[in-house]
């Protein structure tokens, strides 16, 4: 078991009333077990009904990604929030066990409409369970809680802004997927930041200093929008927004819907086909 | 740094300031100026191919990062930081050269600073892998096991590897320059190299054992061949390093800086003729000795590269029959794999067994699972990559091959064949090289696949054969040292532009070592079944136990006794396999591998020469 070294939180009671813990883009688990002793968190697990039935986290309480890609209308995912007990201001830690990039798409949906206090966990369940970490079998129901709707378009984008984006200045698209996958086709003029690249060492994401110098290695200017796609619902994506916000950048957007509606709306596509790089692979 | 759960002793220490951090930096501040415009082209390529990145085929927006080994040695937990690397900036998987260096295939040139980065933590580098410099300094992956070696050359390979590593004196030189190392008159490829060396002793009058070699000049593989010169009968040991010192100075004064095509050191060699330079070599090795301050010759130091960590001995088993005795392809599969990728060492109880991969590919995941193998299962606790694309692990315990062999099958890298035909070489090809003409890459795979298929491994009387494919005549694939080898090109066949293979018969590497002389031309989609039915022909044409190379040997030399007699006699028996019907009635038979569109001969500058 490792022990607790003292979490930010722990030094703030907890009370109804009080102000709420604001939690960072990536939350430790130190921070998170702090929160979860004083009750003070709600966790979403974004595995499997099944996986979350097995085991979980302790006070964690499940909602399958594949619900919220079902129908991801605002107003639908804040119907999920009450329904999971999670008011205004409560701080929300979302994990998963896909190097974080289910939790991102989760995570990023909860700050679309309105839930800012929304953090992901640092590691994946694997990872907290290799470590010793509690957790618990039993399901957990809270009740019901009203949250209000503050869709922040900021934060989104959809084909018809990328469209218009890709010739702006000071605008940058970022495709997450691999490499082979980028070389092969992507929206035009995309810059490839592979998801593999941003997390490392049993994190689901590097440290905000290491991210910063690989998005400078690109010469990216730290004012610039940056929205990322990937290929099909904005998993991968997700990921590497909530990299590039913790690299610093302000104004990044995530295009949810990716590749795979750009490709089916017939939008243009730039190839690259000198070369036979599949067959590279050792797969 | 993770321990071996067999052994006690400690994994051997990776070189101690061989890669840099602070060129990593350098490295990442010169790709900002060269995007800002700060810098001309001209300028950033020599100054990236001196860092080891060369450029990706027809995209020079991505780097092929070279990672040079030297002896090809690598730790475990070096091959899990390549795999770490090659999942995070490359295609999650990596490269085996044939010169003993891994490539990451496909890396954004912004992110070449952070896989050299990440190389520096594990004390490797990609330092002079690439440009006008002395690039990665080969050595038998034998050397030091080999039964037939006099003395491990290993140490004195990593010392002059070392020695020459940001060395003024070869900074800028003509072109590259390659330095092998042999364990024995076998094994390595010392008559292909710049300089290659073969260690040999020598008895002293006053009866005292002196280590020393032979030592090659002139050799080396590419669009013109050379075979190296015996510059004397015996070097000794404290005369090596003023050697290899002489013969890179003349080089440096005397390499052909003009003339990109025709500057590697044996064009030198080859126009001023081997006696000339062979004097002008001994006179400057004298200059060299006199002139050498103390404190240059120190820093050649092969006592400090020795390893001097005492391995256990292992117990004597009873001698594994399945080295030895035949198998088939329906052998069991451990069985047949230890008849084919294992051999004995000189250290009895002792194995060294070969990882089969394909063309030299690796996926990360796989090398994880090798480096855990390494830990578990090696008493000397490192691989060695080999020029044949695959990696050696070495002193492994005989009763632990099973153990070892089930580890590599979970996660498909308990392929047999390794030491065998099967096992054919190719170069990157039009997977990533600028040069390249074909895709030798994926067809190496594709003769691989189906030898195993057929089960050629098991065919003792084909061991001894090789099969190498180049994309293109540079020899990258090492075509001219393999019993069949294949250099790409593009032939108007049937009025359509096709890929072709240039085919050569009976090379060979070692201190006997020869170049392939060529047969014919074959359609990329025809090599397959041409090598086959050159085993056909061969076995019926062979008399007694004659091995497949040493019948293409004979047949090269128009020697040979049965019907077929000579090379015009293979020809003729070729021609129908060769063939190829119109384009309309088989449009797939003029494309090449990995394309489904007409073939185009694509080719852009080559990063060989800065």
């Amino acid at each position: 078991m490792r022990r607790l070294t003292g979490g930010v939180a722990k030094k703030k009671k907890p009370s109804a009333k009080a102000v709420e813990f604001q939690l960072p883009i990536i939350c430790d688990a130190d921070t998170l077990r702090s929160l979860v002793r004083k009750k003070a968190v709600r966790v979403v697990d974004v595995r499997k009904a099944d996986d979350y039935t097995n085991e979980h986290i302790p006070t964690a309480v499940s909602l399958p990604l594949a619900r919220i890609l079902e129908n991801d209308a605002p107003d639908k995912v804040v119907e999920i929030l009450c329904e999971l007990g999670i008011s205004d201001r409560m701080p929300v830690v979302v994990y998963d066990d896909t190097f974080g990039a289910l939790a991102a798409r989760v995570a990023w949906t909860f700050q679309y409409v309105g839930h800012a206090n929304t953090a992901l966990l640092e590691m994946t369940f694997k990872q907290w369970k290799e470590l010793g970490m509690e957790t618990e079998k039993r399901p957990n129901k809270y009740p019901r809680a009203s949250h209000s709707l503050a869709v922040n378009s900021n934060i989104h984008a959809d084909a018809k802004y990328v469209e218009s984006a890709k010739s702006e200045p000071g605008k940058l698209l970022v495709d997450s997927r691999e490499r082979l996958n980028f070389l092969t086709e992507h929206i035009p003029g995309a810059k490839n930041i592979p998801y593999t690249m941003v997390g490392a060492n049993g994190s689901i994401l590097r440290r905000a200093e290491e991210l910063k110098r690989m998005i400078e290695n690109r010469g990216i200017q730290n004012d610039s929008e940056i929205i990322t796609y990937c290929g099909s619902v904005g998993t991968l994506s997700g990921l590497t927004y909530y990299a590039l916000k913790l690299a610093g950048f302000q104004n990044v957007k995530l295009y949810p819907k990716s590749f795979k509606e750009w490709k089916s709306l017939g939008k243009p596509k730039e190839e690259f086909k000198d070369a036979n790089y599949w067959d590279l692979s050792a797969e | 740094m993770k321990k071996s759960k067999v052994t006690s002793v400690s994994p051997p220490k990776p070189n101690p300031k061989w890669g840099r951090e602070e060129e990593t930096e350098i490295f990442a501040k010169r790709v900002k100026l060269f995007r800002q415009g700060k810098i001309s082209e001209d300028d950033f390529r020599r100054f990236r191919l001196q860092h080891g990145a060369y450029g990706s085929r027809l995209h020079m927006d991505y780097s092929m990062v070279r990672i040079k080994f030297p002896a090809g040695e690598i730790t475990a937990d070096q091959l899990d930081k390549i795999a770490s690397l090659s999942e995070s900036f490359s295609i999650g998987s990596a490269h085996v050269s044939t010169r003993q260096n891994i490539q990451l295939h496909w890396v954004q040139l912004e992110d070449v600073s952070e896989v050299m980065r990440g190389l520096v933590e594990v004390g490797l580098t990609t330092r002079e892998s690439c440009g006008n410099s002395v690039r990665n300094v080969m050595c038998s992956h034998f050397s030091g096991v080999c039964p037939n070696e006099v003395f491990d050359a290993t140490p004195y390979s990593k010392a002059i590897a070392r020695f020459f590593m940001r060395n003024p004196m070869c900074q800028n030189l003509p072109r590259k320059f390659k330095i092998n190392f042999s364990c024995c008159d076998q094994h390595g490829l010392v008559k292909v190299a710049d300089i290659g060396l073969v260690p040999a002793v020598k008895t002293s009058e006053d009866g005292q054992t002196i280590r020393g070699f032979k030592i090659y000049l002139g050799g080396g593989l590419g669009a013109a061949s050379f075979i190296g010169h015996l510059l004397e009968e015996f070097t000794p040991e404290d005369r090596m390093l003023s050697t290899c010192m002489a013969t890179v100075r003349l080089f440096d004064r005397h390499g052909n800086r003009e003339n990109m095509a025709r500057n590697r050191m044996r064009y030198l060699v080859h126009e001023m003729g081997w006696e000339k330079f062979q004097k002008m070599a001994l006179k400057e090795r004298s200059i060299v000795e006199m002139t050498t301050s103390y404190s240059t010759a120190r820093m050649f130091d092969v006592k400090a590269e020795e390893d001097t960590r005492q391995l256990p001995k292992a117990t004597r088993i009873a001698k594994l029959p399945m080295l030895n005795e035949s198998v088939t392809k329906d052998s069991p599969a451990f069985e047949r794999w230890l008849h084919t990728n294992v051999v004995a060492q000189r250290q009895e109880g002792y194995f060294t067994l070969f990882i089969t991969l394909g063309a030299g590919d690796i996926t990360a995941s796989q090398l994880r699972v090798l480096a855990s193998a390494i830990r578990d299962y090696s008493a000397e606790g490192v691989a060695r990559n080999t020029p044949h694309q695959n990696f050696a692990v070495r002193y492994v315990r005989g009763t632990e091959l099973r153990d070892f062999y089930e580890k590599l099958a979970s996660v498909g890298l308990a392929n047999p064949g390794a030491l065998t035909i099967a096992s054919a070489v190719g170069c990157s090809g039009t997977t990533s090289c600028n040069l390249a003409i074909t895709n030798s890459h994926r067809l190496a795979k594709e003769v691989q696949r189906r030898f195993l298929e057929l089960g050629l491994d098991t065919d003792d009387l084909l061991r001894d054969s090789t099969v190498k494919i180049s994309g293109c005549p540079n020899s990258c694939g090492q075509h001219e040292i393999a019993t069949v080898g294949f250099f790409g090109g593009a032939t108007r066949m049937n009025n359509s532009m096709t890929p072709t293979y240039t085919m050569l018969f009976a090379g060979s590497a070692g201190e006997q070592g020869q170049l392939g002389k060529v047969v014919t031309r074959v359609p990329a989609k025809r090599v397959v079944d041409t090598v086959l039915k050159i085993i056909e022909i061969y076995r019926q044409e062979k008399s007694g136990n004659e091995t497949m190379h040493q019948w293409i040997t004979a047949v090269a030399k128009g020697k040979a006794t049965g019907t077929i007699k000579d090379l015009e006699d293979m020809k003729g028996a070729l021609a129908q396999v060769i063939q190829l019907p119109s384009p309309e009635q088989d449009p797939d038979a003029y494309m090449d591998y990995g394309s489904d569109s007409r073939f185009i001969a694509k080719t852009a500058r080559g990063e060989c020469a800065a």
